[in-house]
C-alpha cells in the first residue's frame, strides 16, 4: 500500500469515526443526565466549539502540516473535515433556532440584525453552506479546479468569524477565545509568502525557517 | 387515609447524612426507581420541598420560620444550584466554583462595617446573625445570562441588620465588598475582574424588605460555592447584584464602584434590575430559561416583584437607569 493509499483507506475512516466522537459523547452524555444544569448551553457552547476547532483545523493547520512533514497526502482528509465542521455548525444552529427561539423566524433575525456576534457567527455559517454543498467530486469537476478553489477560500473568512463570534460573546474572560485567535493568526501565516512571513514571524521565526527550508529542499 | 404532610418529623432525623447524600445511587441500585417516582409525585420526602440539602460539611438548620415572600414555584434542583454557578473568585467557568471551593474554609468569619454609620467596627459572623431568626424564603433568580432559578434561601431582611449599624443621614447608599485573597479563592490569581468584588444599593433599596442577607440555602448553610457564609439576594434585580462572601459593608454618601458596571458600563448599569424591555447590549433580556427547563419562558419585570418593588423607581427613567 502506498502512502496515499494508507491515508484514504485506512486514515480517513478512521478519522470519520473519531470526527463523530464528540457528538456521540454529547448524545450519551445526554441519555445519562451528564449535561449539566443547563444542558442547552452545554449542547450549544460544544456544538459550536467543535464547528471552530475543525475549521481551524480544516482551513489552517492542513496545508502548513503537508508542507512541515512533507506528505502532501494529507489534503485528502481535508474536505471531510471540512464537511464535519460544517455538520457541526449546523447542529449548533439548530440549538440554537429550536431552544433558544423555538423556531421563531423573527426573533432570529432580529439577533441576527441587532447582535454583532450573531451577525458574525450568523455570516460565518451561511458561508459554509456553499462550501459543503460543493464538497463532491462531481461538484470539484463541475465547478473545475481554479473556480472551485478560489470559492474555497471563504472558508477563511468562516474561520475568522467563528473566532470573532466567540470572542464577542464572552462576558469577561477573553482567554479561550483569544487561543482561538492566536491559532488563527499562527496559522494565517504560513499563508503569506515565505519572504513576507519572515519579516513577521518573530519568536516564531525557526519555526518559519524550518518550513521554508523544508519547502527549498523540496523545490530542489 | 393515613399519609398526611411530610412536615412534623424532619428528615434529617430519620436518614443520616450519608445515606441521604447516596440517595439517588440507593434508589438506582435497589432498584426502587419507581418507589422515588412514586413519592415524588405524591409529595412525600423524596421531593425536593420538604428536605433540606446540605453540601459535605454544612449543617442544616433545624426548624426554619417560612416567610409570605415565598414563591411556590417549583424550586431548583440541590445539584443544578449548587454546580452552576458564576463565582468567578473560584473561575469563571460554571463548574469551576463547585470544584475549586471545597477547601475554602469559611469560620471565624468577620464583617467590617464602615462609612456614614454610628456603629462601625469589624463584627464577628455570630454578632451579627444574633439578634435575627433566621427564615426560608423561596426567590426567583434571574442572571444577566438569560437563565434562571427558584432557590429556597435562608436569611433575613438585610435592612434588619443594616438598622443595627445605624446608618446617618448621610448614608444615600450602601456597598458591599466580597473577600479578596488569591490564596483562598484561586480564582483571584488571574486579573479577570477588577478584585475584590464590589456591589451596591441605594439605601431605600438596601432598606427593602425582600432584599436580604443569606446565609444558608435548601435548609442548610451556604455551600461554599454559593457565596458561603455570608452573601445578599435581591431577587429583583439581575444576579451579579447578590454578591456573595461578604466580608465588608459600607455606608456612602456617593453612588458606589460596582464590579460589573466598572467592567463595562453599556452592559451592566448600576441598577440593574431585571426588565425584559431593555436588552443586554448582547443579547435580549426577554425570555429567559429556568434550569431544568428545555425552553424559555417570558422574563417578567423586576423578575415578578414589581408589586413590591415598582414604587422605588417612580419617577426614574429605567431606560437611562437601567
Amino acid at each position: 500500500m502506498t502512502r496515499g493509499q494508507f491515508i484514504s483507506r485506512v486514515i480517513k475512516p478512521v478519522l470519520f469515526l473519531v470526527l463523530l466522537l464528540p457528538l456521540a459523547l454529547l448524545v450519551e452524555q445526554g441519555f445519562s443526565d451528564n449535561l449539566g444544569a443547563n444542558p442547552v448551553e452545554t449542547i450549544t457552547h460544544q456544538t459550536g466549539l467543535w464547528a471552530l476547532r475543525l475549521l481551524l483545523l480544516l482551513t489552517l493547520a492542513i496545508t502548513p502540516l503537508c508542507k512541515l512533514t512533507r506528505i502532501s497526502e494529507l489534503v485528502r482528509l481535508r474536505r471531510m473535515i471540512g464537511v464535519y465542521s460544517f455538520f457541526y455548525a449546523l447542529l449548533h444552529f439548530m440549538t440554537y433556532a429550536v431552544l433558544d427561539h423555538s423556531f421563531d423566524m423573527t426573533a432570529i433575525l432580529e439577533d441576527v440584525v441587532k447582535r454583532p456576534y450573531v451577525t458574525v457567527g450568523f455570516s460565518a455559517f451561511l458561508m459554509l453552506i456553499p462550501l459543503a454543498a460543493t464538497s463532491t467530486n462531481g461538484m470539484i469537476k463541475r465547478l473545475g479546479g481554479k473556480r472551485w478553489k478560489r470559492l474555497h477560500k471563504l472558508v477563511y473568512l468562516c474561520g475568522l468569524g467563528g473566532v470573532i463570534h466567540y470572542l464577542w460573546l464572552v462576558k469577561a474572560d477573553v482567554l479561550s477565545p483569544l487561543n482561538y485567535l492566536a491559532i488563527f493568526i499562527v496559522l494565517m501565516l504560513f499563508r503569506l509568502p515565505d519572504h513576507v512571513r519572515e519579516k513577521f514571524t518573530g519568536p516564531l521565526r525557526s519555526f518559519g525557517q524550518r518550513s521554508s527550508q523544508l519547502l527549498k529542499e523540496e523545490k530542489s | 387515609m393515613l399519609i398526611k404532610k411530610p412536615a412534623d418529623i424532619k428528615p434529617s432525623e430519620i436518614t443520616d447524612q450519608n445515606t441521604y447524600l447516596n440517595r439517588r445511587a440507593f434508589i438506582r441500585d435497589s432498584g426502587l426507581l419507581g418507589v422515588g417516582i412514586a413519592a415524588s409525585v405524591m409529595g412525600l420526602p423524596w421531593s425536593k420541598q420538604s428536605w433540606a440539602e446540605a453540601a459535605p460539611g454544612k449543617r442544616v438548620y433545624p426548624a426554619l420560620a417560612k416567610s409570605n415572600f415565598s414563591t411556590d414555584e417549583k424550586l431548583t434542583d440541590f445539584d443544578d444550584a449548587t454546580s452552576y454557578c458564576n463565582f468567578y473568585e473560584f473561575g469563571t467557568r460554571k463548574s469551576d466554583p463547585k470544584e475549586n471551593s471545597q477547601a475554602f474554609v469559611t469560620s471565624p468569619w468577620s464583617v467590617t462595617v464602615d462609612g456614614a454609620c454610628e456603629k462601625p467596627g469589624t463584627y464577628t459572623l455570630e454578632d451579627i446573625l444574633k439578634p435575627h431568626t433566621l427564615e426560608e424564603r423561596i426567590y426567583r433568580l434571574r442572571c444577566v445570562e438569560a437563565w434562571s432559578m427558584v432557590i429556597p434561601w435562608v436569611g433575613f431582611s438585610l435592612g434588619d441588620a443594616l438598622k443595627r449599624f445605624q446608618p446617618t443621614s448621610k448614608a444615600k447608599y450602601v456597598s458591599f465588598y466580597t473577600l479578596h485573597d488569591a490564596e483562598r479563592m484561586p480564582g483571584q490569581k488571574r486579573r479577570v475582574l477588577e478584585w475584590p468584588y464590589r456591589e451596591g444599593l441605594r439605601i431605600d433599596e438596601a432598606m427593602h424588605p425582600l432584599a436580604m442577607l443569606a446565609v444558608g440555602m435548601y435548609g442548610a448553610e451556604l455551600p461554599n460555592q454559593n457565596g458561603a457564609p455570608l452573601r445578599l439576594v435581591v431577587p429583583w434585580k439581575y444576579g451579579f447584584k447578590s454578591i456573595k462572601s461578604i466580608v465588608r459593608i459600607s455606608f456612602t454618601e456617593e453612588e458606589p464602584v460596582s464590579t460589573w458596571n466598572q467592567v463595562q458600563p453599556s452592559e451592566y448599569g448600576f441598577y440593574s434590575n431585571v426588565n425584559p424591555t431593555v436588552d443586554h447590549s448582547r443579547w435580549s433580556q426577554k425570555k429567559e430559561r429556568r434550569i431544568g427547563n428545555w425552553l424559555k419562558q417570558e422574563t417578567l419585570m423586576f423578575n415578578g416583584y414589581a408589586d413590591q418593588v415598582a414604587s422605588l423607581y417612580s419617577g426614574m427613567d429605567l431606560k437611562k437607569f437601567f
